[in-house]
């Protein structure tokens, strides 16, 4: 086996295959069965101040290509959440945290607690396509941005990491403000905004009627995203998007990402998708004589 | 794809007090225990057990609880709703006699499997409790196949008078049984299964799901167990181990909510 290790900041991993946020993840059974399938870092759904239901049914339907979801941000709010993140506490898998909150003080708040609960490093969502007043209209504001990671940076010692939105056009220039703000990684990318209409009725299927697009279809705007930031932007980043193999995360290394994202791989190949990604990496890495992932990191523009 | 298929409805049949039957044209195989999700478009869309089954037409049936089956019981035929599935993994029929505990609209996701057993030849006892006699149904429907039917009510009304599961227990102690299914209120189900012992048991959860395709994580038990997929039918022996069981759910934000 060649060695997986990865780093992110101060993050340790095991391997570079994490869990994405919002998936299997709604409580400290679910997480656990993933740390168990080897995932090599969780991230948690996303976390408010106050409980949110979420939008109504349909949230979820799988296209040809691709899952097209719009859940609407359901959590329990961050003081229940945090019982979930604290029993995990024994585990040596990095937990990380994702919160979401319209301003820097609520996001402060939130990343505060975060880290009393046991999370080992915090994801700002500010790049959620569907949530009103959340996500990615807190992510096209660009001194907004900046003011949330300031503020969240001068509160808590562990890292900040920023997700980010395909859905932006000066995507560079915001990569290189969430560094220039002090952010420890970017995370890139969260869903594709999308929509599906039946035909039959002529209504949108998703209660929400637009929501993120993820899965197969999205992997080139993934990667294309991460070869752009690490051209230009001197950040650690973690590749999200379609990878639902081996293969597709080398092509995020290769793209220039330290670490990858897994999501709905687990609808393709179920949980045990981590492990069957980590062995079809490692193969890849012997048939081309790499000794380790840093090797391949940017191998595409280097 | 998983994404509804518009059908429209052929019959709706009143079965009792506030429960009603409908059945639409959904062509292919189910296995009993599985379900659907139904999707009444502007409404909502929520998961309803197969009750019914032909190669050609399926059917459900619910109560009346809330806004979507609300709307699903004032659909009239040619109404359109959308069907996707069926999802989950049914029951694995096991034994020569077998006993089956439905405990309020429990036995409407149950019924097609008492049928599958009737259809093998193997022995049926049925126990259908309901709060009261007036909430009763597809008791009719049950004796047709051929199982041997046992009612309670909660408040005495008609059959025994008391807990479906405690009229089990009385059969559990009177008959030979070799497998125990069962689908009702969670409390009635755990202490069903401290009833039978080391009798084979299985058991079908409720949980509020929303993708339904196992990838959310909203209807997870124990360790990470999705009701959706590696259920809803769960076996004893996994359900020992499960603390939710018969304690807690989730709403659809994820907070606890005790049973
Ligand atoms: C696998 C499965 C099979 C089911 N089979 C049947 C059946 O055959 N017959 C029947 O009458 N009922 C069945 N139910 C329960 C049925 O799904 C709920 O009664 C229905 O969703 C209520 O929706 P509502 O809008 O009318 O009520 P609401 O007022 O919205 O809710 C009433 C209760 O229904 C539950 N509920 C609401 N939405 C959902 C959801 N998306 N998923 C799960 N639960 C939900 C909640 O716990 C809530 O407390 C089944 C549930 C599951 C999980
Ligand atoms: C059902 C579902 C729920 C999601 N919830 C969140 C969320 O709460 N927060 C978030 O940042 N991203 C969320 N995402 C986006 C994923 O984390 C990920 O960025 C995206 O799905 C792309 O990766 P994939 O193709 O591997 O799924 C969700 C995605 C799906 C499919
Ligand atoms: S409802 Fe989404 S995992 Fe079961």
């Amino acid at each position: 086996m060649t060695d997986l290790a990865t780093t992110i900041s101060a993050l340790q991993l095991k391997n570079p295959t994490m869990l994405a946020s919002g998936i299997m993840d709604e409580d400290v059974g679910s997480m656990q069965r993933m740390i168990d399938c080897g995932a090599g870092a969780i991230v948690t759904k996303s976390i408010g101040l106050h409980p949110r239901e979420g939008y109504l049914n349909p949230t979820v339907i799988e296209l040809e290509y691709g899952i097209l979801n719009a859940m609407g941000l359901p959590n329990p709010g961050i003081d229940i959440y945090g019982k979930e993140i604290k029993a995990l506490e024994k585990t040596k898998i990095p937990i990380i945290g994702s919160i979401f909150a319209a301003n820097a003080k609520d996001f402060v708040t939130l990343a505060i607690k975060m880290q009393h609960f046991g999370a080992n490093a915090v994801e700002l969502n500010v790049s959620c396509p569907h949530a009103k007043h959340y996500g990615l209209e807190v992510g096209s504001d660009a001194s907004l941005l900046r003011e949330i990671i300031s503020s969240i940076k001068h509160q808590i010692h562990i890292p900040v990491f920023v997700k980010i939105s395909p859905n932006i056009m000066n995507l560079v220039e915001v990569a290189q403000n969430i560094k220039n703000a002090q952010a420890d990684a970017i995370v890139a990318i969260n869903t594709v905004k999308g929509m599906k209409i039946d035909l039959e009725t002529g209504q949108p299927i998703l209660a929400n009627k637009t929501g993120g697009y993820s899965g197969k279809a999205i992997k080139p705007i993934g990667i294309r995203c991460v070869y752009d930031i690490a051209q230009n932007v001197d950040i650690p980043i973690i590749g999200v998007g379609g990878i639902t193999t081996g293969e597709d995360a080398i092509e995020y290394f290769m793209a220039g990402a330290s670490a990858v994202q897994i999501g709905s791989a687990i609808y393709y190949r179920g949980p045990e998708v981590f492990k069957h990604i980590c062995k079809e990496i490692d193969l890849w890495l012997r048939k081309h004589n790499y000794k380790n992932l840093y090797e391949l990191i940017g191998a595409a523009y280097l | 794809m998983n994404i509804p298929t518009i059908t429209s409805i052929v019959t709706s049949f009143n079965e009792a007090s506030d429960i009603k039957t409908i059945t639409f044209t959904y062509p292919g195989d189910v296995s009993p225990g599985q379900f659907f999700m139904v999707w009444i478009p502007g409404v909502d869309e929520i998961p309803m057990s197969v009750s019914f089954a032909t190669k050609t037409m399926k059917g459900i049936t619910f109560r009346n609880v809330g806004d979507a089956t609300l709307a699903l019981y004032q659909l009239k035929k040619g109404d359109k709703i959308g069907i996707r599935g069926p999802y989950g993994n049914g029951f694995s029929l096991k034994g020569k006699h077998l006993l089956f505990v439905g405990g309020g609209t429990g036995i409407a996701m149950l019924a097609l499997a008492i049928e599958q057993a009737r259809k093998k030849k193997l022995k049926a006892t049925v126990i259908i409790g309901a709060k009261t006699k007036n909430q009763l149904f597809f008791e009719g429907r049950m004796r047709q196949c051929g199982a041997t039917v046992l009612v309670s009510t909660d408040d005495g009304s008609t059959g025994y008078k008391g807990y479906a599961s405690e009229l089990a227990k009385h059969v559990l102690k009177e008959k030979h049984i070799d497998a125990i299914y069962t689908c009702g209120p969670e409390q009635m189900m755990k202490t069903l299964l401290l009833y039978c012992k080391t009798i084979p048991f299985q058991a079908s959860l409720e949980r509020y799901m929303k993708c339904a395709l196992g990838l959310c994580g909203q209807c997870c038990i124990g360790k990470g167990l999705r009701v959706c997929l590696d259920g809803p039918v769960f076996d004893g022996t996994v359900l020992k181990k499960i603390k939710d069981f018969g304690v807690y759910h989730r709403d659809a934000s994820g907070r606890k909510i005790l049973f």
